[in-house]
């Protein structure tokens, strides 16, 4: 069998056999504590920073963004988005509870269904789990909630994302999902699929030139909810009053 | 396995420089991928360090090679997926097509995977009834030219514009003669709505890994068009195919790797879609494939584990040492005759083919040195193409002139007196020669070396009489 084929070429290779009990051990360890290697200074800021850090990120990488003082507001900015865009008010939504408890009946112009995405639907309404702010980064995580097709088919994906779900690093969101994801097929922690998102699709096949829109969405819209009043600067117009923004 | 033609590299080299399409292509593109990099490498302060531990990764990973396995195998399959591991080429070609056939597959898409090139899966496919469809933009053209890539994240490297539009004129004929192709942009739409359908036909998605995760039996991969995503979550089917070095232990372990990746491969902070596959759909998940197999491929590796090519299965195929070798940027990626091109297709080709197949490979080099200055993990490059013409002399695979000039210089080389004196009255000669003219624009029996540029002449004396003349002064200091 061609497994302990290539297991006994390894070994042969390495110069020993199978490995000794207390090895297994150790590696089993290491494995258990995940350790962190070097995390870059770049995202290691105070959160109104931080939150800042990954919207220039997401515009860097040709995502666009708008920031939003509360989850009321989301259906207005979806509405106006989409009509600043030339797109038809339509749209499929993240099957999320938190999502449909948004004030959608205040735009009736809106029509949107709910499920995963089909070929036709053009624009996605998706909410993000984590925000990595060292590369403006969306990390979206699989669930019956969160269906994968909705970052990929329409030409358009819209992601609400809460402040509060920035993060500096890439291990940062692993540590999210560790801490509050459960996966009812292994009861450990990682989703069928987690997709990390850095701006909308694009290609340079052609003359190492980059294009816009290859196979996934052409534009990818970020609309952050301000739910984190530690992340929210003084001079931010839309804060909500009465935190304390030190 | 696709046939190699590395022992025709001087020639294929000779062609690719007198190949004006060509030498546009690799004119556009060079500089394009070395700023960028240069650029992001720059604006992370982390970069070297991040190297090192990159490098220290990947060395414990092949020590424990058959422990984090192992592992990667049983997670794989707690959630719900299968690992298939193969050999050699031959049993992973079988494996692939039965998978396909096993759910009555007609239709394939592919995400672009080099593993798959190394396989010869396509081949296999369409010659068994099943037809693959590559999605990959570069990967697409290719196909429809049926050609093979000339980059490793880059395939259609070698290709200009016209190319692209001549292609899509000559086998779209499904779309109106007189559509325009003003922009880049016009190209990449009509692929994109071209590939939509076959997307949504195909009954088995195949993908490769740029890692596997021990820790959590996830499969990952890297592309900035989504073709990979939409290749694995559509169909009933995912296959992801990967060799054995593929694998690091932890989600951590992985978070530096990819810190590394982007950046050297195409000089982005992170490619648009990272993204972690893990087994199958979920009961209550409304998208995503029901079947998740890897293909677990040998092909060579293990025999060269505790050689002095261990170091090669480091490599993390970011391209990053073609973008910089001066030899590739002037013949592009087919004079190189196999799947891999470049310093580190140098290195792995014989690895994994066989020196005696592979010709004067591990000579396509000048020693420059730039490949392993800017290799994210740092292999020795250089050293390791030196170990191959080491293996290639001793087996007597070196031409017959160039054996006995090395034993003609070998004589001298081993009597210091008589090479002194040799180099002496030859530097004169040439001084002689060359009649106060800095250089020779042709002299007899180095014809290959003058057709290309003028040999310097030499200026007066030899290094070891200056040498010892410089020594002398500094004693009387």
């Amino acid at each position: 069998m061609s497994k302990e084929a290539i297991l006994n070429g390894i070994r042969r290779g390495l110069k020993r056999g199978p490995l000794p009990a207390d090895q297994q051990a150790m590696l089993a360890g290491r494995l258990a504590s995940h350790p962190r290697h070097l995390q870059p200074a770049r995202a290691q800021l105070p959160r109104p920073q931080q939150v800042a850090l990954f919207l220039r990120n997401v515009e860097k990488e040709f995502g666009t963004v708008e920031r939003v003082p509360h989850a009321g507001a989301v259906p207005g900015a979806v509405a106006d988005y989409l009509a600043a865009q030339n797109l038809a008010p339509k749209f499929v939504l993240a099957p999320s509870p938190e999502l449909w408890a948004m004030p959608w009946s205040e735009r009736p112009m809106l029509e949107f269904h709910s499920g995963r995405a089909e070929a036709t639907d053009l624009v996605s309404v998706q909410h993000g789990f984590v925000g990595v702010a060292e590369t403006g980064t969306l990390m979206l995580p699989a669930a019956p909630t969160r269906p994968t097709t909705l970052n990929l088919l329409p030409d358009t994906e819209i992601v609400v994302l809460k402040a509060s779900g920035i993060v500096a690093g890439y291990e940062d969101a692993f540590d999210r999902l560790r801490a509050e994801n459960q996966d009812a097929l292994t009861g450990g922690f990682m989703p069928r699929n987690i997709m990390f998102v850095t701006g909308p699709s694009r290609s340079a096949d052609i003359e190492q030139t980059l294009e816009l829109g290859a196979h996934g969405p052409r534009r990818l819209h970020i609309i952050l909810v301000d739910d984190d009043p530690a992340a929210i600067q003084a001079e931010h117009p839309d804060a909500p009053h009465g935190f304390d923004q030190g | 396995m696709q046939t190699v033609h590395s022992p025709d590299f001087k020639r294929n080299a000779a062609r690719a420089l007198a190949d004006t399409g060509l030498q546009k292509a690799l004119g556009t593109a060079k500089g394009a991928f070395l700023v960028r990099r240069a650029n992001a490498v720059a604006a992370l302060p982390e970069f070297e360090q991040l190297r090192d531990i990159g490098r220290d990764i990947k060395n414990h990973t092949l020590a424990n090679l058959d422990f984090y396995l192992e592992t990667f195998a049983a997670n794989v399959e707690r959630a719900g997926g299968k690992v298939h591991w193969c050999s050699t080429a031959e049993e992973a070609r079988e494996t692939v097509l039965a998978i396909c056939r096993s759910v009555g597959a007609k239709t394939v898409t592919k995400g672009k995977s080099m593993i798959s090139e190394e396989l010869g899966i396509n081949d296999h496919l369409e010659h068994h009834g099943i037809t693959p469809v590559e999605t990959d933009l570069g990967e697409y053209i290719l196909q429809l030219r049926q050609e093979t890539p000339s980059h490793i994240i880059a395939p259609a490297f070698h290709l200009n514009r016209e190319d692209w539009e001549a292609d899509f004129r000559r086998l779209h004929t499904h779309l109106p003669k007189d559509r325009v192709f003003n922009e880049r942009a016009d190209i990449v739409a009509e692929a994109r709505s071209t590939l939509r359908d076959r997307f949504l036909a195909a009954d088995v998605g195949i993908t490769g890994a740029n890692f596997l995760i021990a820790e959590t039996g996830s499969s990952v991969i890297v592309t900035n068009e989504g073709n990979g995503d939409l290749t694995q979550t559509l169909p009933k089917v995912h296959i992801a195919l990967a060799s054995i070095e593929k694998v690091v232990p932890t989600l951590e372990d992985a978070c530096n790797m990819l810190r590394l990746l982007a950046r050297s491969a195409t000089g982005q902070d992170f490619s648009v879609y990272t993204t972690f596959s893990t087994g199958v759909r979920r009961a209550e998940d409304l998208d995503g494939p029901e079947q998740y197999h890897v293909v677990l491929v040998d092909n060579g590796r293990t025999n060269m584990l505790g050689t002095e090519f261990q170091e090669m299965l480091r490599c993390i195929r970011c391209a990053a040492c073609m973008n910089h070798c001066p030899v590739y940027g002037a013949v592009g990626g087919h004079a190189y005759g196999w799947v891999y091109p470049g310093p580190m297709g140098s290195v792995l080709t014989p690895s994994l083919v066989g020196i005696d197949k592979t010709g004067l490979l591990p000579n396509a080099s000048t020693f420059c040195g730039k490949c392993e200055s800017v290799c994210p993990v740092k292999i020795p490059l250089p050293k390791m193409m030196r170990h191959w013409r080491e293996r290639e002399f001793e087996r007597h695979l070196t031409p017959g002139t160039q054996r006995s000039n090395l034993r003609l210089w070998a004589y001298f080389a081993k009597r210091p007196g008589l090479y002194r004196l040799a180099t002496r009255l030859g530097i004169g000669a040439l001084h002689l020669l060359a009649r106060g003219k800095g250089a020779f624009a042709s002299l007899p029996l180095a014809g290959g070396w003058t057709a290309g540029r003028d040999l310097p002449a030499p200026q007066g004396e030899t290094f070891m009489s200056a040498y010892t003349k410089a020594q002398r002064a500094k004693a009387r200091r």
